[in-house]
């Protein structure tokens, strides 16, 4: 296009723009309509994803959790049925031959004396390697920490506690530096747990148990066999070959068939993530297309009224052609309304859904049940993409249908004098 | 070459509707030179329209050659056309067809905006045709506040924008009354006498005795063209 052919079909647009002023307020309301429905659609689901990722991310992300058990196979004449037992010295070793990923083994006793002042709970107490925190999400809340190598090193008397049972047991007095009984024995609190929505658990959830180091564990309960031993890898496509490398380090240790894969019962986060995530993207499908329909629906409203107005002025479009107007001359304008309209209509409805989505963001999540499951909608540049993408289409379309009817007028039957 | 402004030659124009074929015109040869102001006439149906719309660009020819200011228009695409109709025609119709919505100001500017002349020119250009039609003070208003013989005038003043090489009319005065007729064959007249070309299609022989040839249609054909002079 020629920049003589901008001006004249800009001319001519803002011709009938000035003329059809309550036609375009409609279509651009509808437009916009439309626009709010799939970004608010999508804020929706982007919300909800993150929050049951952020719910189910709360356990941690790349963890396989094995349950020792018994072998399944013959192997070297030993016969199948025996209890393999990995013991907390295995872990300092198995962490050795697999540098690459994180292992730590953790003991537990489901429900033991925990007291404070008049108050006695009974509560789960963990006793894992202390790099159990930062995979577990165990964030310590400001003014505490959570288990350290020298924690695990001395046997320190130490306890980190969930935030409910902290509750539980101080309301609300601040735990850290008080001292509690652990199965009768004094303990100094060290930290509370940073409050988390968890939706995934093993034993139980973390915000009710508290935490001692491994060590402390042994010499307190006298034991010293791993409930499970838990693997932690940096990216999910590490995890299958960290597990058989695990396997094969224990099957050395306690004389086992290695393919025996019944020794452990394992539950491989990393499968039910990779679901989460299809689901998740269906979700997100699913609400973009109901989304988008909408949109298309306003589109169509759009082709509609352009479609009744090339009808209605077919004889002006004849004159107009008749006085040596081009093809694109005509057609121009109806493209360019529907592009502009368009536009100006998903402006409008993307600063509506900013704002709607913006005032949601502000209410309080704490209060709200809901909210914490649901999430707060959120907008993305990928949602925003994706918006523009489809408004642009359907824009052309909306535009282009009307112009290419305007198009085929024949001048002369037109003209003719009725 | 040809001096002619218009050259026809054996045009035939068929309709096809799909069930039923109408041959219109059935072999034209019409020839007009600058300067000169021929006036069709015909009885209804003969096909001075579709004459007119083949002079004047908005149809094409089934057969037949034509020229337009000695320029082969016969193999002409669909915008190269609406080039031509813009810089060489001017066209009037019966029922005025102007644009409703904006000012006799903007109907006349129309032209010119497809034409390419720039703003200052245009309104320049503007101002002084309808000035010329005797509407200078009725510019800005829209052609449904105008008078029958007032919209006929801008119509006039429309087809003139482009300079154009030749005027065509369809029954100009088919619409008026009397008193509105008269003005535009008077208008027409002095266009003629200004040197301008014209091709009038009119059922009333008092404007075409006024023209200086008159071409008879009946069924498609030329059955008479004389001068005017000769017209009963
Ligand atoms: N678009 C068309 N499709 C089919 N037939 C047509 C078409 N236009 C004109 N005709 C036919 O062609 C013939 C000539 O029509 P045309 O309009 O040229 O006549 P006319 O001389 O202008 O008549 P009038 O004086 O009534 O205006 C008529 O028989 C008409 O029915
Ligand atoms: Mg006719």
């Amino acid at each position: 296009m020629s920049r003589r052919d901008l001006s004249i079909v800009l001319h001519l647009f803002l011709g009938s723009a000035r003329l059809q002023k309550k036609r375009a307020f409609l279509t651009i309301a509808s437009i916009a309509w439309g626009t709010v429905t799939i970004l608010l659609l999508l804020a929706f689901g982007e919300g909800l994803k993150r929050q049951f990722a952020r719910n189910e991310q709360a356990m941690g992300t790349n963890l396989a959790i094995n349950w020792p058990g018994e072998t399944s196979k013959v192997w070297k004449g030993l016969p199948e049925g025996r209890a393999i037992k990995p013991r907390i010295d295995d872990i300092p070793l198995l962490q050795q031959r697999m540098p690459d990923v994180q292992v730590w083994g953790e003991m537990s006793n489901s429900r033991t004396l925990i007291q404070y002042a008049r108050k006695t709970v009974n509560a789960r107490v963990i006793g894992p390697n202390w790099v159990y925190g930062d995979p577990r999400r165990h964030y310590a809340m400001p003014g505490g920490r959570f288990l350290g190598p020298q924690d695990e090193e001395q046997k320190r008397r130490v306890v980190f506690l969930g935030n409910e049972l902290a509750e539980d047991l101080f309301g609300k007095e601040n735990p850290v530096g008080k001292t509690v009984l652990v199965n009768s024995s004094p303990f100094t609190v060290i930290g509370v747990m940073q409050r988390k929505t968890q939706t995934s658990a093993y034993g139980g959830q973390d915000k009710d148990h508290a935490v001692i180091p491994i060590t402390t564990f042994r010499a307190l309960f006298g034991r010293d066999k791993l409930n499970v031993v838990v693997v932690h890898t940096e990216t999910e496509d590490e995890m299958e070959s960290a597990l058989e490398r695990m396997r094969t380090f224990f099957a050395g240790r306690y004389s086992f068939d290695a393919k025996d894969e019944r020794v452990f019962g394992t539950w491989n986060t990393v499968k039910g993530q990779r679901i989460s995530a299809k689901i998740f993207l269906g979700m997100e499908m699913f609400f973009g297309i109901i989304g988008a329909l909408t949109l298309v629906i306003g589109c169509v409203g759009v082709a509609n009224i352009m479609y009744a107005v090339v009808k209605e002025r077919t004889r002006e479009i004849g004159v107009k052609m008749a006085l040596g107007a081009r093809r694109g001359w005509i057609t121009g304008p109806f493209i360019l309304e529907g592009l502009v309209y368009t536009l100006l209509g998903g402006l409008a409805g993307a600063v509506i859904a900013i704002l709607i989505v913006t005032v949601l963001g502000l209410l309080p999540q704490e209060d709200m049940k809901v909210l914490e499951f649901l999430g707060k909608p959120t907008l993305s540049w990928s949602i925003g993409a994706a918006t523009v993408a489809i408004l642009g289409t359907a824009g052309l379309l909306a535009g282009y249908f009307p112009a290419r009817r305007a198009a085929a007028i024949d001048p002369a039957a037109t003209l003719r004098y009725e | 070459m040809t001096s002619d402004i218009i050259h026809m030659q054996a045009i035939r124009k068929v309709y096809d509707t799909g069930k039923i074929k109408v041959e219109a015109l059935k072999g034209i040869d019409l020839a007009v030179k600058p300067g000169e102001f021929v006036a069709i006439v015909g009885p209804s149906g003969s096909g001075k329209s579709t004459l007119m719309n083949l002079i004047g660009c908005l149809d094409t020819p089934t057969d037949g050659r034509y020229q337009l200011g000695g320029e082969d228009v016969s193999t002409l695409d669909r915008d190269a056309l609406a080039d031509v109709r813009n810089r060489r025609v001017g066209f009037v119709f019966q029922g005025f067809n102007l644009l409703p919505q904006i000012s006799a100001f903007e109907n006349v500017e129309m032209p010119l905006v497809f034409g390419g002349v720039g703003l200052r020119e245009r309104k320049q250009r503007v101002t002084e045709l309808l000035d010329r039609v005797g509407l200078g003070d009725r510019m800005e208003h829209k052609p449904t506040e105008l008078s029958g013989g007032q919209m006929q005038r801008v119509a006039i003043a429309r087809a003139l924008a482009m300079r154009p090489d030749v005027i065509l009319a369809d029954e100009p005065t088919g619409n008026l009354d009397t008193s509105a007729g008269g003005d535009i064959m008077q208008l027409f007249a002095d266009l003629w006498a200004q040197g301008k070309t014209l091709v009038v299609i009119t059922h009333d022989m008092t404007l075409a005795r006024r023209a200086s040839r008159v071409v008879e249609v009946r069924d498609g054909r030329i059955i008479r063209d004389v001068a005017s002079a000769e017209v009963a």
